[in-house]
């Protein structure tokens, strides 16, 4: 088992045919990905690296029934093609794009809830099940079938912690990065219940940053909800106050979304804090073997 | 992107929204002309930077003549302001807001934010304003009413008047204040805020609510469809590296120590700046030089991180992800060689082809310190820095 995407997963790209769609398909498809089709308006009808092009989402519904979507528009069309594609009846969705406005987020995100479609980013990596199949830009070569749940806000840092746990022979089942936008798609939260519920899982590892209050959010939920156990690793504890962090959402405001504040929380709740990035996969390691 | 009180004043007029009659001057040739378009016998004269308690710096005055206002243009027009917000050397004032004097019976806070945690617009009203909000919310919370606004804000009548009753206002001023609400949420919506802040609102001697000061950040991500705001843009107020590198699409913040980072990503970047920390070092900034990491956006990024006089030692930290490990090597040797680095550089190259990477950098005929592993890089940087 696995979260979210397998090998029958059935993508649909949107913004298929510019750089970075094309780009990424293609890994993908090397990945071995069943990409469907794809959707840039004004180029219905056309075929891109050998799939069927569309000019709306509804269109390709109708013709190869895509079950998920992956999102490369620039971030001024998101709040649209994220629409169209759950108004469409996609239920899973994951924009990889960065910059989208947060007034758009605060309108999208209530339209997914209502309509009850899973949003993954944006401003993220996307969704990886090593071995069956890649929705996202992450490199598969680093990825092993495994045991470990990774949870992310950051891309890079994701890789940190899939290079590690696979270098130590652990692998992972799913790897999620939720993207580190003020308002995403889905919470650490909705992504822990997942993998609580994921039989292949045996241990998850969630990635933190400074900014907000959703590591916090996560501990409370992991002490009352979580029976796996769970490491974590929170970035940005040498961010200045008030400075964003290249990411919209990495930004400690008012005094409030500290790395120590984070690591205290969790810490309390009976997560393992991994205090280095470099050690995240021992921590993994110790707790799975002690 | 932060604005000036004078540019939030605007802008609050444009919603119609209570502000002083007022003129922003450049020059201290235009103090005096200003203080008479304005009328009256009193001014308050405000130094213009983005920070706040710029009143305990002085660069607030109550004046009583327009020669007064000349004598406070030129004492602070070209210099820096010093708050407590500010850093070290304080922040350049090169306007000046001169406004009627507001004759104060009571100061009570307002702000909106987009919070994160319940994902709508959240107003934030205290009956004691004029002080900061972080300490009326440690030492009296009840002063203090949060108001969370529905998107289609079929509410906000009733969510004004509910603020209106922890701000202690009567039935006036409770009129005055529900149009207030709306026209705020309407301005916060319309042109993409991220946080408005009014500190103080005041109600006057007359017994009107007023808006003395006028804090407002905007949503870079929105700044595509926000002309008018991006033209009120002052890059003056900012780091003038970080304005550099923003100008090169680089992400950029600068920091105290002396090791620069030039990292792929902005969580390892944050993540290595606190990898040098765990090993006794002190990073010189953030760098996120992004995702592609080329030749021209190293070279970029050497450059800005080599301003600083400070820097000793380089650490490049690469997860090489999409793009090839060896590719990213050739670009980083070409930028060293276009840019004259002349302080050592460490290079962790780790991902797809991270061993052919490797082999390219120690092959070079530049000194490059090449270390696979983030720890012994990191180790590394910190000792050449010492």
């Amino acid at each position: 088992m696995s979260i979210l995407v397998n090998k029958d997963t059935r993508l649909l790209v949107q913004g298929f045919t510019g750089s970075q769609g094309t780009l990424h398909s293609e890994q993908a498809i090397e990945y071995g990905t069943n990409i469907v089709g794809g959707v840039t308006p004004g180029k219905g009808g056309q075929k891109h690296l050998n799939k069927p092009v569309f000019n709306t989402v509804e269109e390709a519904m109708k013709e190869v029934k895509p079950n998920a979507s992956i999102i490369f528009v620039p971030a001024k069309f998101c709040k649209d093609s994220i629409l169209e594609a759950a108004e469409s009846g996609i239920k899973l969705i994951i924009c990889i794009t960065e910059g989208v406005p947060t007034l758009d987020m605060l309108e999208v995100k209530k339209r997914v809830d209502n309509l009850g479609v899973r949003l993954i980013g944006p401003n993220c990596p996307g969704v990886i099940t090593p071995g069956e199949t890649k929705l996202g830009i992450m490199p598969g070569s680093i990825h092993k079938p495994g045991s470990i749940g990774i949870i992310s806000r950051s891309g890079t840092l994701t890789y940190e912690a899939v290079k590690q746990t696979t270098d130590l022979g652990f692998g992972q089942s799913s790897c999620v990065g939720i993207g580190g936008d003020p308002i995403p798609g889905s919470s650490f939260i909705d992504i822990l219940k997942l993998f609580e519920n994921d039989a292949q899982t045996k241990a998850i590892v969630m990635v933190g940053e400074i900014g907000g209050n959703a590591e916090e959010a996560a501990a409370e939920y992991i002490l009352n909800n979580v029976s796996k156990p769970v490491i974590s690793y929170i970035a940005g504890q040498t961010a200045p106050a008030g400075k964003r962090m290249g990411h919209a959402g990495a930004i400690i405001a008012g005094g409030k979304g500290t790395a120590k504040d984070k690591i205290k929380k969790l810490k309390e709740c009976g997560v393992h804090v991994a205090d280095n990035l470099v050690s995240i996969g021992a921590k993994v390691d110790e707790v799975l073997n002690s | 992107m932060n604005l000036h009180e004078y540019q939030g004043k605007l802008l609050f007029a444009q919603y119609n929204l209570p502000v002083s009659k007022g003129e922003v001057i450049f020059s201290a040739n235009d103090a005096i002309e200003a203080c008479n378009k304005i009328g009256g016998s009193k001014w308050v004269v405000k130094a213009q930077v983005h920070a706040g308690g710029r009143g305990k710096a002085g660069g607030v005055e109550l004046i009583e003549s327009p020669d007064q206002a000349v004598e406070f243009s030129k004492k602070w027009l070209g210099k820096r302001l010093i708050t407590y917000q500010t850093d070290k050397e304080g922040q350049l004032v090169n306007s000046i807001l001169i406004e009627e004097c507001t004759e104060i019976a009571k100061e009570l806070y307002l702000s909106a934010v987009i919070d994160r945690d319940s994902q709508q617009i959240v107003f934030i009203g205290s009956s004691e304003g004029g002080v900061n909000i972080e300490d009326v919310a440690k030492n009296s919370p009840e002063k203090i009413i949060y108001k969370g606004i529905d998107s289609n804000n079929s509410n906000i009548e009733d969510d004004a008047i509910s603020i209106a009753k922890v701000l202690k206002l009567n039935d006036d001023q409770t009129k005055q204040f529900i149009p207030m609400i709306q026209n705020l949420f309407q301005l916060f919506i319309e042109k993409d805020l991220s946080l408005l802040e009014i500190n103080p609102l005041v109600i006057t001697e007359q017994g009107n609510l007023h808006c003395l000061d006028a804090k407002i950040n905007i949503d870079a991500n929105a700044l595509y469809r926000q002309p008018d705001i991006l033209e009120m843009h002052d890059e003056t107020q900012e780091d003038p590296q970080e304005v550099e590198a923003a100008k090169s699409d680089l992400s950029y913040v600068s920091l105290d120590g002396n090791i620069g980072c030039m990292v792929n990503g902005a969580g390892l970047a944050m993540g290595t700046m606190d990898t040098i920390k765990f090993f006794g070092g002190n990073p010189a900034n953030f760098l996120d030089v992004g995702g592609t990491a080329t030749q021209e956006r190293v070279t970029k990024a050497f450059k800005i991180i080599l301003k600083d006089p400070e820097v000793k030692v380089v650490l490049v930290n690469i997860f090489g992800g999409i793009v090839r490990c060896d590719l990213i090597a050739e670009g980083v040797v070409a930028a060293i060689k276009e840019v004259n680095v002349d302080i050592p550089v460490v290079v962790r190259l780790e991902g797809n082809n991270a061993v052919l990477g490797a082999k390219i950098l120690s092959e070079a005929d530049i000194e490059i310190q090449s270390i696979n592993n983030l720890t012994d890089a990191a180790k590394k940087a910190v000792e050449l820095a010492e």
